[in-house]
């Protein structure tokens, strides 16, 4: 062990988006001495990607906004699987956190007063989220990113962790490699903070980048910590599907909050079909009254093209499947022919930027051709809501990697303050924890020499090519475990997700350990299964259709797996699943939902 | 085997496959003819070549500063010419050509540069640069002087008012020169750009709907630069060609 | 399905040229080209990449000696048959393959000045009004794709003047940081103390290669130079100083 570069750190955090950077400007403020590692360079994580805006329930464009709906809004959005607890705090703290981004520079647009400007999105009752064009992610990212700089946090950037450390119970700990040299790097750490992000690389069309192998849910898993709601996974309904250079591009839910709407290739608005008894007080029947509701959020009801996310993935899933759909297997989102160029390039600049530049596509005079992508994990590790704190001692978690706060389905806007409300609580209680101790927990050197050698080993020698593994690995996961699910498939799934592994351990990577993507490939490609395997299980358990899941064989939603988490835990027996409880929300609380 | 670095650092070395030396190299040569051109005609012609025709004064020579002392192998034009050439020499749209074109620092984007050693306009002589608000002030001072010139060219002296096309060529030389000067990437700094807060009071809010105006203007500055470079050379040569009986001006004067 | 004949460079220092064929489909971009050619014939090519949709800025390397983003460098730009040479960004230390050293960025962007912005209003609230922020909003799309450092002269072909001259990223920033309507810095953290502005000589190649769109050189590095000619240079405004006897 002498022989590894070796870092200690009271708290370390893995995975700088805006989850992970949040920790670590609140761990370093509290006074302990924090590392933050990233898989990239520092500023390009997924977070960047993140379009629409940070839902607060501040106020500012209609005095009736507060946390109360915004609360009662997450829930139903999640089909009341959420963590209660965790969907309150985040309604409460969320404005805070907003208006502390703009104290660190964030620039969100104003209204006309000069206050933060909020925006309508699918699943809100009130214009919430606050936002700068559609670049949201990307201001925050930058915000905290520059602000971080400042406070003298030390950043590790393209250095992967492969291993969580334990001693005995506690964490003690991270093994990982330098991307850029492929030696060993071993940080001491009394708490270590996952932010590690989604796991979007599991399938294979998907809004995700390379870094959403699911690291982070399965450090934890392997770890001994428990995982919820891995069912959950969030196809994103507006995916660019043609052409193939913007291929699972997300195409912001902005875009139908200010007009545009789906279209069948009758020209039908056929989401006026899909509107589940759940939202039908509140959603527009007609199409005169969807049109209206744009400038008159009072006297009329909102458009079904805002419908929650897995509403409306569903409804294109089917119209495709009706065979209403594009031949590439979507339908048309339009807005060309229903806003002014004006309009579209000023509310949207970097959407119409982004498909006029990445594929000559001109979304002021066209319509998109869109459908469902893998784009977000409701599941992850299970946290404590007031502290972040894995059921591991010493471990936390927070923003996409974490469990619990979105339920079975996330509304578009709670990413962004999920991160920052959960990445400061996370931050803040691994610094106590890390503070209350007073020397550094052990690192057992037989296990760090072990698992360095189990890094190498791809070099070895075998046959099979990590990429073609890969590519297997996500089509079997987006036919078998994708939007749809059946217990028949999924099973299949499971089977291959064994071959997989079997042929993992005979993979064989050409070139050498510097910079090497086939070798890095190679070792995220055993989270992957993981992660995998973790989906598949937790979805063959739940046997109703709720959210982001949806089975063929369990179409409606049942009452009692609506008073249940799906727990998935590792253990060196094999992966197991149980069914535990919902946290009870108590009464007050209830009584917001029956009006 | 050539490494990445030595690829880079020899002269003119790029992977552009473009013709990227043709503009530097055009626009190069058009500010040579200019230069050499306005030379010959202000410079070392100077009273030896008319430049009064009729009401028509070369711009070059606009407004006519001939106090007796000055030997007569001295042109009047030197009186003029160093605020032009020095608010041109200082615009940040010159020099960015003539940096490209001349001093090849750099030729064109991503080709390696010539010099061994760099440090822009921080040392003298570039440090010089900076002077260009100063001869704002000159330029602005010299918009009414060639709008004076233009109006001028239309009363014949004996016979009035009276149209020629050496006035129209006046008329849009100073036309093309005022909005050289206005648009101006000093100005746009003085007018708003400079300013903070634009909501603050009337006055601010004012401002800023003259720097957006403005802005609009300096957006085509290039444009605006090249253009009045040869109206003036063309009204020079014109009024020149017409003093010196190469031409005849078409007019409505009877007696020009 | 049409090939496309690529030049890669592959190796460190003392690496080469490396050509392949490749198939590709219409739509695609560089980025496209370059992952088969990975997935297929050189799975250990080193290249940075992540959203693969112009936006968070990793992918950025030379085409055909331009710098560029390779997801934002559609196919259907090339004639058939046509050879793209791909190529690491010049300006910083080779790591291996289309891989760089950009560290001097971060090291840059931790000397930059800070946002102090004034206190909120009475009610929590900071006010300020779009029209006043609307400059910086288009600094602040800035990916850090590091092109405008790689394209720039000053640093590219005088990497000794990396330690005098922060680059046009960081010039935006600053920007941001001078024009902001709440921001209570002194000039002598900003303005005054110019980052090596003064080396820029307004080439504007940086405002060429921006894969955002944003006017570096008009909008950021002229109103600059112009704030620091009001400080130091401007004749009617010293004259002003000295006779009003204001500092």
């Amino acid at each position: 062990m002498a022989d590894i570069e070796t870092h200690e750190y009271d708290v370390l955090v893995i995975g700088a988006g805006g989850a992970g950077l949040r920790a670590a400007v609140e761990s370093s403020a509290l006074g302990a001495r924090t590392g933050l590692i990233c898989k990239s360079l520092l500023g390009k994580a997924h977070t960047v990607m993140a379009e629409g805006g940070i839902a607060a329930a501040m106020g500012n464009v209609y005095s009736e906004d507060n946390w109360q709906v915004h609360f009662r809004d997450t829930m139903r959005g999640g089909k009341m699987l959420n963590n209660w607890r965790m969907a309150q705090i985040h309604a409460q703290e969320a404005p805070d956190r907003v208006k502390e981004l703009e104290e660190w520079g964030a620039l969100f647009d104003r209204t006309a007063d000069g206050r933060i400007l909020q925006r309508d999105f699918g699943g809100h009752r009130y214009a919430r989220l606050a936002h700068v064009g559609d670049r949201t992610g990307l201001e925050m990212i930058r915000t905290l990113q520059q602000h971080a700089v400042h406070r003298g946090i030390d950043v590790y950037q393209e250095c992967t962790i492969n291993r969580l450390l334990k001693d005995g119970d506690r964490v003690s700990g991270a093994l990982g490699y330098w991307r850029e040299t492929g030696r060993m790097v071993l940080f001491r750490a009394k708490a270590v903070v996952i932010a590690t992000g989604g796991l979007g690389k599991v399938f294979s069309i998907t809004s995700n980048s390379w870094e959403g192998t699911g690291d982070g849910h399965s450090l934890a898993m392997q770890a001994g910590a428990d995982m919820i709601d891995m069912e959950f996974v969030q196809f994103h309904p507006t995916g660019m599907v043609w052409p193939p250079s913007v291929r699972g591009i997300l195409v912001t839910e902005g875009v139908r909050g200010d007009g545009g709407t789906l279209k069948n290739t009758s020209g039908e608005r056929f989401m006026f079909n899909y509107i589940p008894p759940m939202f039908a007080a509140e959603t527009a029947d007609t199409e005169a009254e969807a049109d209206r509701w744009y400038d008159d959020k009072v006297n009329a009801r909102r458009t079904p093209d805002l419908l929650p996310r897995d509403e409306v993935a569903r409804a294109i899933n089917a119209e495709v499947k009706a065979g209403r759909g594009t031949p590439h297997g979507g339908v048309f989102l339009d807005i060309a022919s229903r806003r002014s160029a004006e309009y579209i390039k000023r509310r949207l600049p970097s959407m119409y930027h982004q498909f006029m530049q990445l594929a000559g596509v001109d979304i002021t005079k066209e319509p998109m051709e869109v459908g469902p992508t893998a784009h977000y994990a409701m599941g992850g590790v299970r946290v404590d809501a007031e502290t972040a704190a894995s059921t591991v001692p010493g471990l936390y978690a927070a923003g996409e990697v974490a469990g619990g706060m979105h339920g079975s389905n996330r509304l578009g806007g709670n990413s962004l303050s999920d991160l920052v409300v959960f990445g400061r609580r996370a931050g803040e209680n691994a610094a106590k924890y890390a503070l209350g101790l007073s020397a550094l927990p052990a690192v057992d050197a037989g296990e760090v020499s072990e698992r360095s050698a189990a890094i190498l080993k791809p070099f070895e020698g075998g046959r099979e090519n990590p990429y073609t593994l890969h590519r297997e690995l996500q089509d079997c996961m987006h036919v078998n475990v994708g939007i749809i699910r059946t217990e028949s498939e999924m099973k299949q799934a499971l089977a291959k997700i064994d071959d997989l592994r079997e042929r993992l351990a005979n993979v064989q990577v050409e070139g050498n350990i510097q910079y090497n993507p086939g070798w890095h490939l190679a070792l995220d490609m055993e989270h992957m299964l993981h992660v995998a395997e973790a989906i598949t299980r937790a979805a063959i358990e739940r046997q109703e259709s709720r959210g982001g899941h949806t089975r063929d064989d369990f179409p409606g939603t049942s009452g009692d797996f609506g008073k249940v988490n799906v727990v998935v835990r590792l253990r060196p027996s094999g992966m197991g699943v149980t069914q535990e409880p919902l946290p009870v929300m108590p009464d007050e609380l209830k009584k917001l939902f029956e009006e | 085997m050539a490494t990445a670095t030595e690829v880079q650092r020899r002269y003119g070395k790029t992977q552009r496959v473009d013709r990227w030396w043709v503009e530097p190299a055009f626009l190069g040569g058009g500010l040579l003819l200019f230069v050499i051109y306005s030379t010959v005609s202000a410079l070392i012609l100077g009273n030896s070549w008319h430049y009064e025709a009729g009401p028509y004064l070369s711009p070059f020579f606009e407004p006519l500063i001939k106090p007796g002392w000055v030997p007569e192998w001295i042109s009047p034009a030197v009186f003029i010419l160093w605020a032009p050439l020095g608010f041109r020499t200082t615009c940040y749209y010159y020099r960015k050509a003539y940096y490209r074109s001349y001093l090849l620092s750099p030729p064109a984007c991503a080709v390696t540069e010539p010099a061994k050693s760099y440090s822009g306009e921080s040392k003298f002589p570039l440090i010089l640069q900076n002077a260009h608000r100063f001869f704002l002030y000159v330029a602005l001072l010299f918009i009414p002087v060639l709008w004076y010139g233009a109006a001028k060219s239309f009363w014949l002296s004996g016979e009035g008012f009276g149209v020629g096309v050496g006035s129209l060529i006046l008329v849009a030389n100073a036309f093309l020169l005022m909005m050289f000067t206005l648009s101006c990437n000093s100005l746009r700094h003085m007018v708003g750009g400079g300013l903070n807060c634009f909501s603050c009071t009337a006055v601010t809010r004012g401002r800023r709907r003259v720097w957006e105006i403005q802005t609009l203007w300096n957006e085509h500055h290039r444009g605006w630069a090249w253009a009045s470079l040869i109206s003036v050379g063309m009204a020079d040569l014109y009024v020149h060609l017409v003093a010196n009986g190469v031409i005849t001006d078409l007019n409505t004067w009877t007696n020009f | 399905m049409p090939q496309a004949h690529l030049k890669v460079w592959r190796g460190g220092n003392d690496g080469e040229y490396v050509e392949y064929d490749v198939e590709y489909e219409e739509g695609m971009v560089v980025l496209d080209v370059v992952h088969r050619l990975q997935a297929t014939q050189a799975g250990d090519l080193a290249v940075r990449w992540n959203c693969k949709a112009g936006k968070c800025g990793s992918c950025s390397a030379e085409i055909n000696g331009k710098p560029k983003l390779q997801c934002m460098c559609q196919m259907g730009t090339f004639e058939a048959g046509e050879t793209i040479t791909i190529a690491p960004l010049k300006a910083f230390p080779l790591i291996r393959d289309l891989v760089t050293d950009v560290s001097w960025n971060f090291r840059v962007a931790e000397t930059m000045p800070e946002l102090k912005l004034s206190p909120p209003d009475a009610d929590g609230h900071r006010r300020m009004h779009q029209i006043d922020i609307d400059r910086e909003q288009e600094f602040r799309k800035c990916i850090e794709c590091f092109i405008c450092q790689d394209v720039c002269h000053v640093i590219r072909d005088h990497p000794e003047n990396q330690s005098v001259f922060a680059g046009p990223r960081f010039f935006t920033q600053l920007a941001n940081v001078a024009m902001h309507p709440l921001d209570q810095n002194p000039s002598s953290a900003t303005v005054a103390h110019g980052f090596g502005l003064d080396y820029c000589n307004i080439t504007k190649c940086c405002t060429e290669v921006c894969p955002e769109g944003i006017h570096i050189t008009d909008n950021a590095i002229i109103p600059l130079k112009e704030r620091r000619v009001d400080e130091y240079y401007d004749p009617v405004k010293a004259l002003i100083r000295k006779i009003s006897g204001k500092k």
